[in-house]
Parts: structure tokens; C-alpha cells; sequence
């Protein structure tokens, strides 16, 4: 069992949690995963590192509530415990040579992405973040992401705070000034990521996406989390569990990870429904 | 009396209503049928039965203890070569190893070995617990990564010459492959939590949650005062077969259709975790693996259940028992074909259609069988223009797997061959100095058995190499 240490609600559907958890807290490096299960018949859902403290052996997980795993984990409180929680799995952001980067964080993504631009802003980097949420409330992270950056950009799909419009808006803007990174990094929704893609393409910038396809092991033995990357012309089968979670932008196959995301659809609403109704009870 | 010709027969659950339930298929024998079967034992001088077991288990000496009644005597006897008699009695493919040996099957049928060993395991089982002796520690720690069938034998015979054993495994749940693997139906979970719980009586100690080469590595273990280390990690990532259609929402791999229905229980009623269920489901490929995902997909729900294999009935590498189970429950194999595409559902008129990208199809061509490859096994050949569609939602692949890169990427020193797999010498030594490996991490898919065989070797070389240090 892995006591919850804090629980801080970041927004009405966005929860921070240190988990004690030493050996994953010794080792995790931002772009890691973790997996957790709740109790006993839970199951396995793979969530990013937001950050680790290596002195009391804690690791920070953030979680949007999207469905009956995360609602039954947002219902857990400080002192409770979780049954597993394993890590860190997956290959850490790739840091090496770039001097000058644009981090790019969509919604609760965002919680992900967070941790690359503190890693940069430590090793030196020029570091650009631009965060966008669908409105005002539901923002998370702003401060860490301003502590981090030497320029921070904020968007709101409505307009309810910072600047109105997509993040991709002023990714344009700068890249069209003349402005280059040596990569950008872009970490949250399939779509989101796959107009990143699309707007740095014409100005040849190498972007790094984040995938975050459904696991069950995240150890290399299911093959759920396949994904398709095209390379050279020929389609390659990698798996995020231990070839990613970051992968080459150019080469994935967004459109196949998004129908492969949405599989159990309509058996989740359904449990997501189930899971409320058993809260509501209680 | 003359010598009964035939084996007797294992009792199982009838097949009809087998197919809609996942409890165990085969009964086991009673108490009389188990002393009738020693019976025909014929004591032959020669034993040739032994060699054909892995783990070279004094065959004739414990089916003599049956004889007397003397179980417990038996049960001693199987236990000094095997850690785990009662999965080894159920999952074991004895056709091709003890059974295939055996001097009465040179004109009867051969004695039903794994039967009574089953028989013993269970009756040992059913006993009130015994108290078991913890040997005298020998003051060395031993570290064993994965707890499947090589690992826990490996750690089980340690742990009895008073070693402090260590297993270390990645899932939150012990047994490997005998858990996230092999089907409630063919090995009860509560088998192996009797196993394992059996070994922790021994002083073992059991870490769920970690992953080695990932939470710690081999050379961590190391530095933490282990002195020598066991890989038995398993196999690795599933294969696909590269064609189109297998990204389509629908299409599994047998480990991932496998893992949801045995390790997170996505057979009982109400499950966290999802899985397909009905429809018409085609399994490819023809091993056990095969046999357990199609025979899941049948108890799961499923209307019909194909299996698409490439060659014919002969070339099946399932177990024979599996395959007659399998089609004792109306699985339908359709042999001598070989998948081509997976077609899916696609709403021209509507991109946000729920359906799209599911799978509606699997387009196979017929085969032939040709010359013979390297290995003896007629090379199947496509018959030009006979492609067909068998009409399913769910395809699941059960085509073999890759070895798991983790420990191989973190282990500096740690040879591995053209496939991945571990490189070990005769006694189970790595390239690197008190690093031992066995089981599919080192030769690919392959038997429980032939794994729990691997664990001891390497067991045995472990206490030669400690004890020689000292």
C-alpha cells in the first residue's frame, strides 16, 4: 500500500497527489510515468510525474477526473492509501543539445509539461511555454510554468483569461517572426499535438510529442499502447510503454491513436456513471 | 491381472456447459482411479520416462508410493525435483515429454503421469497445512527478478538450502505468466497463491511493484548486498504480423486480451477493467497461447469462435489435450489459412461515427504445405486467388512475442542474441559475473516447465558459485 502524503484540488476537475513511494521517487526524471491501481479491484491506470522529492519519498502525481478510476482516486484523502503504484516506467524527455526550446501544454497536459520546463529552465535552457485551457477556471501550474520560462504565453479557448485562441496561434506568430527552436515539445491532447505538428512543419522544427495511449502493464508485455510511426515511408509498430511516452512528432499516426483512444468509449461513460452514482450514495 | 490399455480418463466438466463458465475444466482423479492408474505402471528397469522430463523427476518412484497409498510419500518424491507439482501436473505438455517415453506406450497408451502427478499435488493441497521446516540460513542473499515459473522455482530451491531469496516482480500480483497467462479454467489462481504462499513459509520474500531496470537495476541490486542475481523476466512484447488493419479498435494481442480476462478479472461480472466480449472472434496462431485466448474469448461470450492457423492439424504446437478441449467446446479451426488484412468500419458520410474504425472483418488467403523449411516443418504456401473474409469484430494475435528490452538497455556487460534473448552458458550464467537467466527471457516463448528446468539449473549453479566464494 502508498499513502497519499498531500492532496491539493488544483481545479474542480484536477487533483494533485504526493504519493510515498521512495525507490520511484529516487529515480523518476520529468517525461516518466507511473502506474497506480486504487484497491484491490482496480485497474491499472498509467499517469505522468509532475515532480519527486527524493528527502521524504515522495512523488507528484496530477490527474484530471475523466472516468471511474480517477473519480474513485479523487475520493481518496491525505493518510488514505492507494493499493500499487510502480514506476518509474518509460524513457525520460530527451534534454541533451537543445539550448533554446518551446514547451507547449494543453489542459491537464499541462501537469506534464510542467516538469519538462522546470528540467530545461535547471540545465540553462531558453525556455518558451505556451499553456492553453478550454476557460479561466480550469488553469493549472501557471506560476510554476512563469517561475520557469523566459516567456510564458496563456490561452483560453473562450477568451476568460490570457490570450483567446488555440496554442498554436502564437506558436505561428513567433515562428513567422524568424524566430526557431531547437525543439519544441508539445504534451496534451491527441489534436492538440497533432496541430502543433502541423503549424511547425512549414518552418521545419523538430517537435516532441507526448503520447498517452491506454496500458495495462506499462512494462513492455501487453502491446496495448502500440502505436504507428511512419519512417521513411514504412509503418513501424513502437509501444509507449518503453519505446516512448515521447516520440518524433513527423512520424506518429495521430488519427489511428485517436480512434484507438476512444475503444472502450462507451463502456467508460458507463462506469464513469456507475462510479459517480456509488459516490452520490455514500 | 492383464494391463489395462487405455489411461483412465480425467474427469472433466461437461463441455457444453464448460464453454460458458471459467471454472477449472479437468476434475482430477479420484483416490481409486489415481492407485488404478499407478497401477499400470510396468517399473521398467530403464526409466527412459525421467530423461523425458525437464526437471528429471523420479517418475517411477513416486507412481510406486501411489500404489502403497502412501501420498505423502509421493508427494516427497515429486517435491525434491519441483517446486510446483500442482501447475506442473495441469499445464505440462506430457504427450511430448514423460508420457512420450514411456515403455507401456510402446503398445498401449502411456501411463497418465501428469494425471498422478495432479493427483498427488491436490491431495497434498487438500491436507491440513503442515508445518514447514525453515532451513538453517546460510547468511548469503540471492536476488530473483520475475516471479513466474523460473524465478519461483529458482528461488524455492534457494531458499530451501538457506539461502535469503528475493523476488522481485513488476505486476502487483506473484506467479508471472501463470497469472496474467493462463487461463482460471486450465490453472486455478488459487493454485499458484498456494504456491507462492508456500514459499514465502520458506523465508522468501515477494516485492510486488518493482521493476527491474526500471526501479532498480541489476547492478542496484548489487550494491544493496545481493551477491547473485536470477533474470527470469520473461517474454516481452507481443509480435503482430506487420499487415493492414492492426491498429483497428478490436484487434488484440493474446497477452493483452489474456491480461485483462486473468489478471484484472475482466471475466467477472462488473470489471474496472474492459475487454470485448461477443460478437465473432478469431484468434491467429496455433499454440497454447492461441488455445487459452480463443477458449477465454468463448467463456467471455462470444457467438462464434474461429482459430486461423497457417498450417494443418499436424503442425499444431498447442498441446494436444488443449486442442481436444478446444474443439470439444465448438471452437472452429480453420486451418491452413493465413490472415491477409483486417478490414474496420469506416462512415464516409460521417467522420464522428462511433463505429468507425472498429472491426468488421478479417480477409484470409487458403494455404498449401510445400517443401520442408530448415527445421523439418512444411513451409505453408498462399494458393493464388483464394482470399476470403471471415466475418468478425474481435481479432486477437497469438503469433509469439519479442524479448522485454528493459533489463538488456540498463544492464551494462548483459549479452543478448539476434532475437533479444539473454545469452546463457549450460549452467544459466550471463556474460556478466553472478548474473543468471533462464526461462523465456533467454530462449523466447517456450513451456512452464521448461522454464521451472531453467530456474533449477540455474539454482544449483548459483549455490555452486556462492559457496565456492566463501
Amino acid at each position: 500500500m502508498y499513502r497519499i502524503l498531500k492532496k491539493k484540488v488544483l481545479n474542480p476537475t484536477v487533483t494533485e497527489m504526493e504519493i510515498e513511494a521512495p525507490l520511484v521517487a529516487r529515480k523518476a526524471r520529468p517525461g516518466q510515468f507511473i502506474i497506480l491501481r486504487v484497491d484491490e479491484a482496480g485497474e491499472r491506470i498509467p499517469l505522468t510525474v509532475a515532480g519527486c522529492n527524493t528527502e521524504t519519498g515522495a512523488v507528484k502525481i496530477i490527474f484530471q477526473v475523466v472516468g471511474a478510476t480517477t473519480e474513485k482516486l479523487n475520493h481518496k484523502e491525505e493518510g488514505e492509501s492507494i493499493q500499487d503504484f510502480v514506476g518509474p516506467l518509460g524513457v525520460a524527455t530527451h534534454t541533451e543539445g537543445i539550448k533554446k526550446v518551446c514547451i507547449i501544454g494543453g489542459g491537464v497536459g499541462c501537469a506534464i509539461a510542467m516538469p519538462v520546463a522546470q528540467e530545461f529552465h535547471r540545465l540553462g535552457a531558453d525556455v518558451t511555454s505556451i499553456i492553453g485551457f478550454r476557460n479561466k477556471d480550469l488553469l493549472i501550474c501557471e506560476d510554476e510554468f512563469r517561475a520557469a520560462s523566459n516567456r510564458l504565453v496563456v490561452m483560453s479557448d473562450d477568451g476568460s483569461y490570457g490570450r483567446h485562441g488555440n496554442v498554436t496561434v502564437p506558436l505561428k506568430e513567433i515562428l513567422e517572426s524568424g524566430e526557431t527552436f531547437d525543439m519544441i515539445i508539445a504534451i496534451g491532447p491527441v489534436i492538440m499535438m497533432k496541430f502543433v505538428v502541423a503549424t511547425a512543419k512549414p518552418f521545419g522544427v523538430p517537435v516532441t510529442v507526448s503520447m498517452n495511449p491506454i496500458m495495462i502493464d506499462g512494462t513492455g508485455m501487453c502491446g496495448g499502447c502500440r502505436l504507428t510511426l511512419n519512417q521513411d515511408g514504412k509503418k513501424v509498430t513502437k509501444f509507449a510503454c518503453v519505446d516512448g511516452p515521447d516520440f518524433n512528432g513527423y512520424e506518429v499516426d495521430f488519427d489511428e491513436a485517436m480512434s484507438r483512444g476512444r475503444m472502450y468509449g462507451e463502456y467508460e461513460r458507463h462506469a464513469f456513471t456507475e462510479a459517480c452514482n456509488l459516490f452520490r450514495n455514500v | 491381472m492383464p494391463i489395462n490399455p487405455k489411461k483412465h480418463e480425467m474427469p472433466t466438466q461437461a463441455a457444453e456447459v464448460r464453454a460458458h463458465n471459467f471454472k477449472e475444466v479437468a476434475l482430477g482423479y479420484e483416490m481409486k482411479t489415481a492407485v488404478d492408474e499407478a497401477a499400470r505402471c510396468l517399473n521398467c528397469k530403464n526409466k527412459p520416462c525421467v530423461q523425458g522430463c525437464p526437471v528429471n523427476i523420479s517418475i517411477p518412484e513416486f507412481i510406486g508410493c501411489i500404489k502403497k497409498e502412501d501420498f505423502q510419500g509421493a508427494y516427497d518424491v515429486i517435491t525434491k525435483s519441483s517446486s510446483l507439482p500442482a501447475v506442473c501436473g495441469r499445464v505440462c505438455p506430457q504427450e511430448t515429454q514423460c508420457e512420450s517415453k514411456c515403455t507401456l506406450g510402446v503398445k498401449f497408451e502411456p501411463v497418465g503421469i501428469g494425471r498422478l502427478e495432479r493427483f498427488v499435488a491436490d491431495w497434498h493441497n487438500a491436507q491440513e497445512d503442515v508445518a514447514v521446516t525453515v532451513p538453517e540460513p546460510n547468511g548469503h542473499k540471492v536476488a530473483v527478478v520475475g516471479s513466474g515459473p523460473s524465478g519461483l522455482t529458482c528461488a524455492g530451491d534457494l531458499a530451501k538450502k538457506g539461502y535469503k531469496v528475493s523476488v522481485f516482480e513488476a505486476l502487483h500480483t506473484a506467479g508471472g505468466v501463470l497469472v496474467y497467462g493462463i487461463p482460471e479454467f486450465r490453472l486455478p489462481k488459487s493454485i499458484v497463491a498456494k504456491e507462492v504462499e508456500g514459499l514465502k513459509k520458506l523465508g522468501v520474500d515477494i516485492e510486488t511493484n518493482v521493476v527491474i531496470g526500471k526501479t532498480l537495476t541489476i547492478d542496484e541490486l548489487f550494491g544493496m548486498g545481493y551477491e547473485a542475481v536470477f533474470v527470469g523476466s520473461g517474454a516481452g512484447l507481443p509480435n503482430f504480423m506487420g499487415i493492414p488493419g492492426e491498429a483497428l479498435k478490436g484487434v488484440y494481442s493474446a497477452n493483452e486480451f489474456l491480461t485483462r480476462s486473468n489478471l484484472m478479472k475482466a471475466y467477472e461480472s462488473d470489471p474496472d477493467t474492459p475487454i470485448m466480449k461477443g460478437g465473432n472472434v478469431a484468434v491467429v496462431g496455433g499454440g497454447n497461447v492461441a488455445m487459452d485466448a480463443a477458449r477465454t474469448a468463448l467463456r467471455l461470450g462470444a457467438e462464434h469462435v474461429y482459430i486461423v492457423y497457417r498450417r494443418s492439424l499436424k503442425e499444431l504446437p498447442a498441446r494436444k489435450e488443449e486442442v481436444e478441449h478446444a474443439m470439444e467446446e465448438g471452437i472452429d479451426f480453420r486451418l491452413l489459412n493465413n490472415p491477409v488484412e483486417i478490414l474496420g468500419y469506416s462512415n464516409p458520410d460521417d467522420p464522428r461515427d462511433p463505429k468507425n474504425g472498429f472491426v468488421t472483418g478479417m480477409k484470409c488467403i487458403k494455404m498449401e504445405l510445400g517443401e520442408p523449411d530448415a527445421k523439418g516443418r512444411r513451409r505453408p504456401v498462399p494458393i493464388e486467388g483464394s482470399e476470403f473474409v471471415l466475418d468478425v469484430d474481435t481479432v486477437i494475435m497469438a503469433i509469439g512475442t519479442s524479448p522485454n528490452p528493459l533489463i538488456k538497455n540498463t544492464t551494462k556487460g548483459l549479452e543478448v542474441n539476434a532475437h533479444g534473448g539473454i545469452i546463457v552458458n549450460e549452467d544459466g550464467l550471463t556474460s556478466r559475473t553472478g548474473v543468471y537467466a533462464g526461462g523465456d527471457a533467454v530462449t523466447g516463448a517456450a513451456t512452464v516447465i521448461s522454464a521451472m528446468g531453467a530456474g533449477k539449473v540455474a539454482a544449483k549453479a548459483i549455490d555452486e558459485y556462492l559457496s565456492a566464494k566463501n
